[in-house]
């Protein structure tokens, strides 16, 4: 006979948290055998697609739809006049504006959807779209938001009072018909006299460049509506389902209960594909319209150019210090280029997300930060791209200001940094800004990982290469990029942070079978995460059932709890602890169950692995799987039958990931291109319930930060037209451009989450990009530099030694 | 990112695609491995009523190195390029070019016909096709003739050869001495930013003959003569390289587009033409 079963053993069986659990997603992506929205196929299904505008701010004279009505296969071409008696011709954004669904009178940036184009298929919608006649008159175009605060050219005409005046907005007084609203946090009078007082200011304009998340897979739905028992179902790549189901029930007025909405697999969202756009509402009324499905797919340009852009934040800082280089004050003024409508997907109250955490890892006394959000001729969007809200460009902004801070100083940035992290004691931290920081100890961190790149080493190398350099042996220069990063993340208590007046909380419900193996249905929806793998290990480590006997199901809003969705690595702080919740619920009455079968008192059993065991006998047990099927085959007196719970949870705090990342970079000095020599990545997400989850969310990050800072972007030129729509221009790394990461980490676990986690989906992309960008810069130091925009592609590198004077 | 309709020809042999040219005029379109065309057509940037795919005409394809001349049918791939030892040894610049153009995957498909006849400043075989002296063999209704490489480049996408022609091979003599083909690109899958085909020769210490060409800095390819008589008769120094760079930035004229402004462009074309005539001398 064997021998007993070890506890240790019985802990490796369940596959909880801490283990390296393969992901249980990737049987089916690894072969092909994904579920996407456009694998779906439904009888008589028609195609829609946009005829877009080719100009960034003009007038619509006219559409004539005649001769794409000719044109075989095509059944339908709707425009704003056909949309407006439905009340849908416009519709409300996230940020409280509302933008056009289809040019109503006007288009505003280049690739705008002027009229959608209904017919049997794909191809014949492309041709119906090339005969759509359009007669546009072309208006003056602003692509710089400091210009448009200033011009008489009114973009958004719709808001301009009775009077001709610019009424208050969603988020109060405009000073300017371009401008959207003002924000602000901290105390300007406060400030601005520490500033003025201070033994050391370093002032600079730092630019975090637009871009576009680009996931793999682009943005589509399918909407069907069945006109016999009036259900609307809606497939799509929403990162929000039940969020959609909702905004489409109070824009189309059909009944919530009546539509469904279900998010299948997703390729990647970022950010992309929080917000709601004119392909979900045209596909619903077309389908409404011809009683049949109808599919809308972005291709990749219809993407880049329209749906959900990011960052575009022009931010001014001043940051004030002694000579010894306490920081003693943060300003920040950032002008944020919002495009044509403000689209932005923040909570309702933070029009410019967490860009308030912009004191970083630091502890700052005084600081003040004011937003000016402005419209311009370009898409709409300014969603958080693998990062909280706006929290990337914080961290942009205060790693480079401390950069600048060294450079007036004349001191190491490392050191810099070292003296002013908010110290381990501190926690929990209250930010100068406004926050409640929940742990931290970065101390510890910065130690770690100086110890592991040899930091003294690197700056004599570098020291080295520097005289190399003036005596003409080399033409490579070498950057040290650090960075030190604090995020914000797991929106959010519902006090502060609601979504359309959907608080943000998020769900778990569990259904316990007969045998012991479990259901669990959450609020969220994967995109690449890995949920249906870490949720289950949350919950075997929880309830005692193994995770492999755990099904986890996202996306479906007919069968998955309320909740507000995936982004702003908000899944694992708010609906990771809805599932350990939940999970509690469902052991707090095995507990009842287990102790009836033993026939002792409640309090006489307690929670081991995976059973309940009678307190100082443990030969005395009964195993979760046992009672599971009690819970179905016993009548308990005082307990309903079954084993289910459900948890809405309603985060107290949000959570305050952290990390130290060094850059080692070589840079040719003539031609511009870089060669990453090292990266070094220390994460602390609190409690680790994947470690090789993590290290892969880490090494995708990293990789998309790369991208940000070293080329990617969305480029307008100065008639407002997208240069870089195509993959050719729009730097998206391959295995040949990504480097090799080294990953570490330490353990600091949130004080107020059931099991500790603060999320990590979006860390390295926040950390990562300082990183890069403080490497060029760092390159460049000995000779003079202090900011050099992103991205820093080879010509813009090879701008920045030309203007030092190091081409001779 | 849809074309426009199009029928679509696939003929036997030659005579059958020349003949469909000569039916279709400009409504036709051959088509090779498709990797410029059929981006090109679904931008709806290229119009095509009628394609003639090329794949099945065998006799296009086929690499052959005799006597000291090289023969590359026009259907031979990029990746056959690569892979094809005898002109690896006959002339190791064109594995040392084709490996450096897109990715893999393109490679694959790609052919030379299609990277010569595109008529792309991008494209990097032009370029090569100069340096080397090849000769483009066409056929149309009228017969077969051949054209210089350094004839056959009028302006982006405009080339010698007639609608109703198919280009059927490119030939050169083998090289011999020094070679180098270098490249500056942002990324695994683009165009050149700047681009430097070298070849040479050396004689007693000094260069005996060189032949110098660029890709992406104009709206042709572009042979700078005078960059190789620079070389010719010096010891390749510093000083013969400077000259030499002087010279070809007289012959290119690059336009400023997303990989940067023409001043960074021409100083990149002189850093890597430098680079290339380094590495080809020290090969000589
Ligand atoms: C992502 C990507 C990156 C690329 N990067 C590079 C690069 O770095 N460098 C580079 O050089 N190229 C690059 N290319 C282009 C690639 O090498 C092409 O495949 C090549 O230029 C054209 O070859 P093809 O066989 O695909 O031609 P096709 O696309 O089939 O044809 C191109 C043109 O030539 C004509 N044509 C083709 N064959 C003949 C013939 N035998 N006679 C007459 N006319 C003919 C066609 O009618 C068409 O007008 C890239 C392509 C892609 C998609």
């Amino acid at each position: 006979m064997k021998d007993e079963v070890t506890r240790e053993e019985r802990v490796d069986a369940l596959g909880g948290m801490g283990c390296k659990r393969k992901r249980v997603e990737d049987a089916r992506f690894t072969q092909g055998k994904g579920n996407y929205v456009d694998d779906l196929k439904l009888d008589g299904m028609l195609f829609g697609d946009f005829v877009r505008s080719p100009y960034a701010h003009a007038r619509v004279k006219s559409v004539d739809s005649s001769a794409a009505m000719e044109v075989p296969g095509v059944l339908a071409v709707l425009t704003a006049a056909d949309l407006e008696p439905l009340g849908l011709h416009w519709m409300p954004t996230l940020a409280g504006d509302k933008m056009m669904v289809l040019a109503d009178g006007k288009v505003l940036y280049q690739g705008q959807e002027v009229a959608f184009v209904v017919a049997t298929d794909r191809y014949a919608a492309a041709d119906g779209i090339e005969s759509v006649e359009v007669e546009y008159e072309e208006l003056p175009v602003l692509v710089d938001p400091f210009e448009a605060l200033q011009s008489d050219v009114v973009l958004r005409e719709d808001l301009l009072g009775a009077d001709g005046g610019t009424p208050d907005g969603a988020h109060g007084p405009r000073n300017h018909p371009n401008h959207i609203f003002t924000w602000e946090a901290g105390d300007k009078d406060a400030t601005e006299q520490v500033i003025g007082a201070a033994d050391v200011v370093a002032e600079e304009m730092v630019y975090y460049h637009r871009t576009h998340p680009c996931p793999l897979e682009t943005c589509g739905c399918v909407a069907s509506m069945d006109k016999v028992n009036g259900k609307l179902t809606l497939w799509g790549t929403f990162q929000a389902p039940h969020a959609i189901r909702t905004v489409v029930s109070l824009i189309s007025g059909i009944e919530e209960h009546n539509i469904r909405v279900i998010s299948p697999d997703i390729g990647g969202g970022f950010g992309n594909k929080v917000g709601a756009y004119p392909g979900y509402v045209c596909s619903v009324v077309a389908s409404i319209v011809t009683g049949k499905p109808v599919k809308w797919i972005e291709d990749r340009m219809d993407n880049l150019m329209t749906t959900a852009f990011a960052r575009d934040y022009w931010m001014q800082g001043k940051i004030a210090a002694t000579k010894e280089g306490k920081i003693t004050g943060l300003w920040c003024h950032t002008t944020a280029d919002h495009g044509g409508f403000d689209a932005c997907a923040d909570p309702t109250k933070f029009p410019a997300g967490f860009m308030n955490i912009c004191t970083g890892s630091y502890d700052i006394p005084t600081a003040y930060l004011a937003v000016d959000g402005v419209y311009t001729n370009k898409a709409p969007g300014g969603v958080a791209y693998r990062c909280s809200f706006r929290v990337t460009e914080a961290a942009y902004f205060i790693e480079r200001m401390i950069e600048v801070l060294a450079i007036e100083l004349g001191m190491d940035a490392a050191e810099l940094r070292r003296i002013n992290f908010i110290k381990a004691e501190q926690f929990p931290y209250q930010s100068a800004l406004g926050w409640e920081y929940d742990s931290g100890d970065y101390h510890t961190a910065w130690g770690k990982a100086m110890a592991a790149v040899g930091y003294d080493d690197l700056r004599a190398e570098q020291a080295q290469r520097v005289a190399d350099f003036k005596a003409g042996k080399t033409r490579k220069l070498l950057g040290i990029g650090l960075c030190h990063f604090t995020e914000i993340v797991g929106a959010g208590p519902v006090k502060n942070c609601d979504i359309l007046g959907l608080g943000m909380f998020d769900s778990c419900e569990i259904r316990i079978h007969p045998t012991g193996s479990a259901i669990a249905r959450l609020g969220t929806i994967s995109q690449g995460q890995g949920h249906a793998t870490t949720f289950a290990q949350i919950l075997a480590t929880e309830i005692g059932l193994p995770a492999d006997s755990i099904t986890i199901e996202e996306g479906d809003t007919d069968t998955a709890p309320y909740g507000l969705g995936t982004y702003g690595s908000r899944s694992t702080p708010v609906a990771g602890a809805a599932t350990a919740m939940a999970g509690r619920k469902i052991r707090a009455k095995a507990q009842m169950i287990a102790a009836y079968l033993l026939e002792v008192h409640d309090g006489d059993v307690e929670f081991d692995v995976d059973r309940f065991v009678v307190k100082g006998a443990p030969e005395r047990f009964k195993t979760m799987k046992e009672i599971a099927f009690a819970s179905y085959n016993q009548a308990i007196p005082g307990l309903e039958p079954g084993l289910e719970a459900v948890s809405y949870y309603d985060p107290p705090n949000m959570t305050y990931p952290f990390g130290a990342y060094v850059c080692v970079m070589e840079i040719d000095v003539d031609t511009g291109e870089h060669e990453i020599r090292q990266f070094y990545a220390l994460d602390d997400c609190g409690t680790r319930i994947n470690p090789m989850i993590i290290e892969g969310q880490v090494h995708g990050g990293l990789t998309e930060a790369l991208a940000i800072a070293m080329g990617q972007e969305i480029a307008y030129d100065e008639m407002g037209n997208v240069k870089t729509a195509t993959l050719m221009d729009f730097f998206l790394p391959t295995a040949v451009e990504t480097p090799h990461y080294t990953t570490d980490h330490t353990v600091t676990p949130s004080p107020h989450h059931p099991i500790g986690a603060k999320g990590v989906g979006e860390s390295p992309n926040v950390g990562g990009v300082p990183a890069f960008s403080n490497a060029v810069h760092d390159a460049f130091r000995a000779f003079g530099l202090r900011q050099s925009h992103m991205p820093h592609d080879h010509w813009r590198i090879w701008k920045i030694a030309n203007e030092l004077g190091l081409h001779g | 990112m849809i074309p426009a309709a199009f029928e679509y020809h696939r003929p036997a042999d030659l005579a059958g695609a020349i003949a469909l040219l000569t039916e279709h005029g400009d409504d036709a379109r051959v088509m090779a491995g498709g990797h410029s065309l059929i981006p090109m057509m679904k931008l709806r940037m290229a119009e095509v009523p009628h394609l003639i795919d090329l794949q099945d005409v065998t006799s296009l394809g086929g690499i052959s190195v005799q006597g000291g001349q090289v023969r590359i049918g026009a259907m031979a791939t990029q990746a056959e390029l690569i892979d094809h030892a005898g002109l690896s040894n006959a002339a190791p610049i064109l594995r040392e070019a084709a490996l450096q153009i897109a990715d893999p995957q393109v490679r694959y498909m790609g052919t030379i016909g299609g990277n010569v006849a595109n008529g792309d400043p991008g494209n990097d075989m032009p370029g090569l096709m100069q340096c080397l002296d090849a000769s483009f063999e066409l056929e149309g209704p009228g017969g077969a003739r051949a054209v210089k490489a350094r004839d056959f480049y009028e302006a982006a996408y405009m080339t010698e050869r007639e609608d109703d022609e198919v280009l059927t091979a490119v030939s050169f003599a083998a090289t011999s001495g020094g070679y180098a083909y270098e490249k500056q690109k942002r990324k695994i899958g683009d165009y050149a930013t700047a681009a430097a085909a070298v070849l040479l020769t050396k004689e007693g210490g000094a260069c005996a003959s060189a032949s110098v060409a660029m890709t992406n800095l104009s709206d042709v390819p572009v042979w700078s003569e005078a960059a190789g008589a620079a070389l010719v008769g010096t010891a390749v120094d510093a000083a013969a390289i400077k000259a030499s760079v002087a010279a070809m930035l007289g012959d290119i004229d690059p336009t400023e587009d997303n990989r940067g402004p023409v001043a960074f462009k021409r100083h990149v074309a002189g850093v890597i033409l430098g680079r290339a005539i380094a590495r080809a001398w020290s090969r000589a």
